[in-house]
């Protein structure tokens, strides 16, 4: 196994990219249009066909496991009544998807959205092409298959207008939910030419014409809401969580206290004796590294979930720890520290760093650490299977649909093809739904009981048998020649990676890690050195929004800031030296680019663009503004999931040490967009999740197990503390202009310019995440 | 048997005593409109009224709320549109939206108590309810919105 040439396949891991024509014959297992019962409405029972899409612009989207599908017959029914459903095949975690991509069907349909339904796709991938909804990348890869399909409904639509009526195609439009014949002013409903578009051949993708962009109604706009906001506001939004069958068990699981641990023995005497609970039972486990199976344990099935905590307080379990049992992590921080210090394996490699760095007037070094973070998505993980004989059905709050189906079947030993996977509203993701343990706990439980079943994890169970944002160290030696400029840049970066999770002997990143800030660094420097120490893993490593970009882009920003110091120079003024001309950086001297698995002809490093959002950030936040005593000011920008961001952070340090964030200001470059308000909301939120991990995220280890359990020492920001108004500015594109990510990006700027914020305000450099009490005094 | 008034309903309990009202809520006469988040009242997403009273019904046990008036979100009002919810909707505060019945829920309660409280007493008011997608700004100006109509 490769993963370091193979990291497109590293999300679902091991689900090997097969882009491929697949039939499906049983028009019976197409939810959508058993869900809708319609009788002569634009529903087809032709062979669906996976095709690529064709674009202006190429995408990475049909590498990723089973493409794209681009047909309307899979996304799009009418009712003869007129009512449009839309399939959702993305899973909404907060970012808006379930919204956005409907909105782009509808807009290039010419249809009304208050007259839209959304439907949520089952978990089903040679149905609906990839759904690994991660990687920030639903917009960037299905904005123009979206429109596509709109488009090819639409002309089916005008074509058996045209046809019913007896006059060119070219004559009509379809324009808010009908379609009009202008010559003789002749309209009619979707509903009614429903049964006629269904008998239309589908267009090619080359075929097809996309509404000019002047027409648009929604794209762009932000002035629609999102479809579940009613619910979600008087209670009714379904999670995971919320699912509930006749005759379901509620089941909590003791897990091993250490990863890679397992049961020896358990006395469930007294559990059983809990009001409410009814059976204990063990649940299997897979040996280190689990991948994405159960980690194992006991399980304890009772009448309702509060029985099933009371239970699983009276057990009493014996353990073995395994091999990870002295994972401690002062100690682990010094070996990550030392391995930094020394040569490590070298992935990008320009000009002569160590002779530059021996001439060079001034080095400067950072030493910087970032600890392991947890998820703690609010809902935490939670789903309920109901496995009968060989079928499995299953309700979860998950981000990966369709690699979750295929585990379940390979779980269970069933035909994938048996397996439904019904997806809920997600209560927050951030990459820990994208792992299906919880889904695949509840298949075997159900299995076993023959009946259906919930499994809660508890927020203990979140923290402490998780899979973990990585821990690093990340040096960076930077020299300067006389006049100060940087001639020299060596950066080391240390971590366990999410490779481990599927292979025990992983010590390096892997290439999607080192591509995200630390091969693809942007800045004009004639001698570059990234190398990449040895680091092996003691707990399960899993994606956290904005993955290795963390450390990174901390590591980075905050050694520009060093360097602003070290020259007396303004830092924003350095940034621009860095980053240098306006150019597409070459990186032809790293292999294995990933470039977040896109073309790197539609998504280059484009300096410009890196330097127009620094710039308008200045501009909007007023970079050099007087700032009342106590305050600073600070400025980081990263290119994260094709997407470019500055931050601006003012902070205000008193004189006990206490910190406040009067103001952020953001400036976004994603491309061209479909929602500017919900970019907003993911960047205010980015600002947040920022905030909370430079002041307070930390998970540690001792003796093999996660210190932390619970919200009370792993703090996250509340609202007390949360900046008083967060600012975005958000660069406008014509719809050319490759879409990008927008959910992840967000979060990688802004702990840099928050400590060079401090840095301005007090002269301290904060080195080490998180913040803690280093301030205090 | 205990007997429990729920959103104005009477419901009836003869297990466990001490079970926490949130589960008796979800699991038992499925309320699911109310979330588990912490467990320890460390995050808010279980609040409740009780009378006019905040509650976090993790912590809170079935016998505790005997006799007392318990409101969920889904009681809170009869189309809900309470002027929260409605200022929840304006502004388009939610992301995710799994902690907004509780954060909705304490800004009720809050505006119960002081119907025009600052923006510092809406801060300090609402700092129970943590929202890991990070909607506080949206928050804090949709209590404040609720509160003065602006």
């Amino acid at each position: 196994m490769n993963i370091q040439t193979n990291p497109n396949k590293l999300r679902g891991f091991e689900r090997h990219i097969k882009v491929e024509k697949v039939k499906v014959e049983n028009v019976s297992r197409r939810s959508i249009l058993k869900g809708l019962g319609i009788a002569g409405g634009f529903v087809l029972a032709a062979p669906v066909m996976s095709r690529p899409a064709f674009a202006a612009y190429k995408t990475g989207a049909d590498k990723m496991p089973h493409g794209t599908v681009v047909d309307p017959r899979v996304f799009v029914a009418i009712a003869p009544d007129g009512l449009v459903t839309i399939v959702a095949h993305r899973s909404e975690m907060g970012t808006g998807v379930r919204t956005s991509l409907p909105l782009v069907v509808a807009e290039e349909m010419g249809a009304d959205w208050s007259r839209v339904r959304v439907q949520q796709a089952h978990g089903d991938e040679v149905k609906y092409g990839n759904q690994d909804t991660d990687g920030s990348r639903s917009t960037r890869h299905y904005l123009m298959p979206m429109r596509q399909i709109g488009a090819s409904a639409r002309t089916m639509l005008e074509a058996a207008a045209a046809k019913r009526w007896g006059v060119p195609a070219t004559e009509v439009k379809a324009i808010n939910h009908e379609v009009v014949h202008d010559a003789t002013g002749r309209r009619i409903g979707f509903g009614d030419l429903a049964a006629d578009a269904a008998k239309q051949s589908v267009p090619s993708i080359e075929s097809l014409k996309l509404k000019d962009p002047k027409d648009f109604r929604y794209l762009g706009k932000g002035e629609i809401r999102i479809v579940d906001l009613r619910d979600i506001t008087v209670g009714k939004a379904q999670y995971g969580a919320d699912v509930r069958l006749p005759g379901m068990k509620y089941a909590v699981i003791a897990r091993p206290p250490v990863t890679g641990g397992k049961l020896v023995s358990f006395d469930g005497t007294e559990a059983t004796k809990v009001s409410g609970v009814e059976k204990v039972m063990e649940v299997k486990g897979w040996p280190w590294p689990s991948k994405f199976q159960p980690l194992g344990g006991v399980a304890v099935i009772a009448r309702n979930t509060g029985a099933a905590v009371k239970g699983r307080d009276a057990l009493k379990i014996v353990w073995d720890d395994g091999p990870n049992a002295k994972y401690e992590s002062v100690a682990y921080r010094a070996q990550l520290e030392e391995a930094a210090r020394k040569p490590g394996l070298i992935v990008r490699k320009e000009g002569d760093v160590d002779a530059a760095l021996k001439g060079a007037d001034k080095v400067i070094v950072g030493e910087y650490y970032l600890p392991h973070l947890a998820h703690v998505t609010m809902e935490p993980p939670t789903a309920v299977a109901d496995v009968k004989g060989d079928k499995a059905e299953i309700w979860a709050p998950l981000q990966s649909p369709g690699g979750t189906r295929e585990d379940v079947a390979k779980t269970l030993g069933i035909p994938e093809e048996n397996v439904t996977i019904n997806v809920t509203l997600l209560g927050g993701g951030f990459g820990r739904k994208s792992k299906c343990d919880y889904a695949l706990e509840a298949a075997l439980l159900s299995k076993d009981l023959g009946a259906p079943v919930k499994v809660q994890w508890t927020r203990e169970d979140d923290v402490r048998n998780g899979f973990l944002h990585t821990v690093s160290a990340e040096r960076i030696e930077a020299g300067l020649d006389k006049n100060g400029k940087v001639i020299a840049w060596r950066h080391r970066s240390v971590a366990p990676s999410i490779a481990s999770t599927f292979a025990a002997d992983t010590v390096h990143e892997a290439a999607f890690e080192l591509g995200m800030g630390l091969v693809d660094m942007p800045f004009e420097i004639a001698n570059i050195q990234c190398e990449n120490p040895e680091a092996a893993a003691h707990t399960r490593i899993g994606w956290f929004r904005s993955v290795s970009n963390i450390p990174h882009a901390f590591a980075v920003q905050s050694m520009v800031a060093e360097i602003a110091h070290a020259t007396n120079r303004d830092p924003k003024d350095t940034l621009l030296d860095l980053i240098g001309s306006p150019r597409l950086v070459n990186l032809s001297s790293v292999k294995d680019l990933w470039n977040y698995g896109e073309p790197y002809d539609s998504y280059p490093i484009d300096t410009a663009r890196l330097r127009k959002v620094v710039e308008l950030v200045a501009d909007k936040g007023g970079w050099g503004r007087s700032v009342p005593k106590g305050h600073g000011l600070g400025i980081a920008v990263h290119r994260s999931f094709v997407s470019y961001i500055a931050t601006m952070v003012e902070v205000s340090v008193d004189e006990k040490g206490k910190l406040t964030v009067p103001r952020v200001d953001t400036a976004i470059d994603c491309g061209t967009y479909v929602n500017p308000e919900r970019i907003q909301a993911q960047i205010e939120g980015a600002a947040i999740m920022g905030l909370s991990l430079a002041k307070y995220g930390e998970i540690t280890f001792k003796d093999g197990k996660v210190q932390q359990g619970n919200f009370d020492n792993f703090p996250v920001i509340r609202i007390d503390e949360a900046p008083l108004v967060t600012n975005v500015h958000i660069v406008p594109h014509d719809p050319d202009t490759p879409p990008s990510g927008v959910g992840e990006p967000g979060v990688p700027p802004f702990a840099p310019a928050l400590i060079n914020a401090i840095f301005a305000a007090t002269g301290k450099r904060i080195r080490a995440l998180p913040i803690g009490k280093q301030l205090e005094t | 048997m205990i007997k429990l008034k729920i959103n104005g309903q009477e419901q009836s309990w003869d297990g466990d005593p001490d079970l926490p009202l949130l589960w008796f809520l979800r699991d038992e006469v499925g309320l699911t409109g109310t979330k588990f988040g912490c467990g320890q009242a460390l995050c808010g997403a279980c609040t409740v009224l009780v009378e006019k009273e905040a509650v976090r019904a993790c912590i809170t046990s079935v016998s505790d709320v005997v006799g007392r008036e318990v409101t969920t979100i889904e009681g809170l009002h009869p189309t809900g549109d309470h002027p929260v919810q409605k200022a929840w909707r304006d502004l388009n505060v939610p992301q995710c939206g799994y902690c907004q019945a509780g954060q909705i829920m304490q800004a009720a309660a809050l505006l119960i108590q002081n119907p025009k409280p600052s923006r510092d007493q809406i801060r300090e008011a609402m700092a129970g309810n943590i929202c890991r997608c990070g909607t506080y700004q949206r928050i804090e100006n949709a209590v404040h919105l609720a509160s003065t109509g602006v």
